[in-house]
């Protein structure tokens, strides 16, 4: 079984099939491990959304971030920080929505509770509440290391037999009477009847080789982080209708990073001073107190977006045994944990709670969209 | 010679020791960016000004390659720290 990408899907992935039993596995990097989307990701894990099936997702995969050093036998610090998500209304419309959203959170147990502007100030006394109507806070969202949580399911999954190929390209597969039997890369061919297509904002491209077309494109998303200062701020502060998220680190550092709608589709992850001054401006309206802090860096990573915004976890219909699992659209750290163990439940024939053909790709012919109001 | 790698400085905004460094290495990390993810070396206000090149060195002296195929990290803007502020009202300006 080869596995393509060593993001923390594919680790995650791979660290669960070895779990099953499935040892047999090889990941194939092209660079090194995080080095795509995973490595720039803005950390956060999020219980707090508007549909079951994502909230559902969010809450175990939280469960499983509270004890991963457990869970994959890390010696590291995963640096999991649970200081809560605070989502703030700009309009009445959000704030109704909101409402319907705390609805859906407490169906699957998320610990979420609306709060007014007093209650906003309670939680970050600094904030500017001009303009706000009110907020949702959920104590135990949060964030954590993206860099050791992917080396703890890889070190993980290494330790139980997997063999991890950083450095090398997929050029392409080998389709032999409709079923997956071999990767070509770089570095010579690998056998493989089962290929999981976990490349990213890649997966689009890698599937085209075995003409499989899916709705995936990269969309760049930019984020910078400030010098440390002392504790100011506890929770991610989070607008959906102005675009934007914070938080300050347990390092001190603060990270920031906008949504642009006008972002055009491409693979660009350069950094841009118009993000930079954009973001401070954006930031600084609700933020005034970060206003002194000074930019350290900045930099852009790619979102693999998808029509509905939500993950495909799809078989390719030419090729049998070639699984994408791709186009998490900006959420797909904070769903690892569970989404992983949900495709190794289905590739080692295991029961599971969830049904895993909600994410099928089919579900874009068939209208059964993922639709999901609340992302940045 | 007395080994003085835990008190040895490698990355001053960040107090990355040698010692961390070696431990890496020794782990088997590869290249400048994975150090620079999994320690933060690199990632201070001096952007790896300083421990950049003392980290390759490392890297270099232990793979037996030369400094010159070491791969380098993303040089980030931007160059010298600035302000939220600062850039916050140069938008307000431009964006009227």
């Amino acid at each position: 079984m080869v596995i393509v990408g060593g993001g923390i899907i594919g680790c995650s992935v791979a660290f669960e099939l070895a779990k099953r039993g499935r040892r047999d596995v090889l990941v194939i990097e092209q660079g090194y491990l995080t080095s795509g989307a995973t490595g720039r990701c803005g950390a956060g894990i999020r219980q707090q959304w508007g549909s079951v099936l994502n909230a559902a997702l969010a809450v175990e995969s939280t469960q499983i971030f509270e004890n991963l050093e457990e869970h994959t036998g890390y010696e590291g610090d995963c640096g999991l920080n649970q200081g809560g998500y605070l989502l703030v209304a700009y309009t009445q419309k959000e704030w109704e929505q909101f409402q319907r959203n705390l609805d859906v959170q407490h169906s699957v147990g998320v610990d979420s509770y609306a709060v007014d502007l007093e209650g906003i100030k309670g939680i970050v006394p600094h904030i500017n509440t001009d303009g706000m109507l009110g907020a949702c806070f959920c104590a135990k969202d949060g964030h954590a290391d993206p860099f050791h949580c992917t080396y703890a399911y890889a070190r993980g999954a290494q330790r139980m037999g997997v063999d991890i190929e950083t450095y090398t390209q997929v050029l392409g597969f080998e389709v032999d009477g409709g079923r997956i039997s071999s990767v070509k890369t770089d570095k010579g061919n690998v056998g493989a009847n089962v290929v999981l297509n976990c490349a990213g904002n890649r997966a689009a491209q890698m599937a085209a080789l075995v003409g499989d077309e899916l709705p995936i494109a990269p969309e760049r998303h930019q984020i910078l982080i400030t010098e440390p200062v002392a504790h100011i701020m506890s929770p991610m502060v989070m607008s959906f209708h102005r675009h934007f998220y914070v938080q300050q680190t347990p390092h001190g550092s603060v990270i920031m990073g906008i949504g642009d709608p006008s972002e055009p589709v491409g693979c660009n992850v350069r950094s841009s001073w118009q993000f930079l001054e954009h973001c401070a401006w954006l930031v600084t309206q609700t933020l005034p107190a970060f206003r002194n802090l000074r930019v350290v860096r900045q930099w852009a990573g790619s979102y693999d977006m998808s029509p509905d915004r939500n993950p495909i976890i799809s078989e390719a219909g030419g090729a049998e045994g070639f699984f994408t699992i791709a186009g998490f659209s900006g959420h797909g750290f904070m769903v690892a944990p569970r989404t992983a163990i949900l495709v190794a439940n289905h590739l080692t024939g295991l029961e599971d709670s969830l049904d895993i053909k909600r994410f099928s790709a089919s579900r874009y012919k068939e209208g059964e969209l993922l639709l999901e109001p609340s992302v940045v | 010679m007395e080994n003085r790698d835990s008190e040895t400085i490698v990355c001053r905004c960040e107090d990355v020791t040698r010692e961390m460094i070696l431990a890496c290495i020794a782990d088997g990390y590869e290249t400048l960016d994975e150090i620079k993810r999994v320690t933060r070396a690199g990632m201070g206000p001096c952007q790896g000004r300083t421990c950049r090149q003392l980290i390759a060195a490392e890297l270099s002296r232990h793979y037996g390659v030369s400094m010159e195929e070491v791969l380098m990290t993303t040089f980030r803007p931007p160059a010298k720290p600035i302000s939220l502020g600062v850039l916050a009202d140069a938008y307000a300006s431009e964006n009227g």
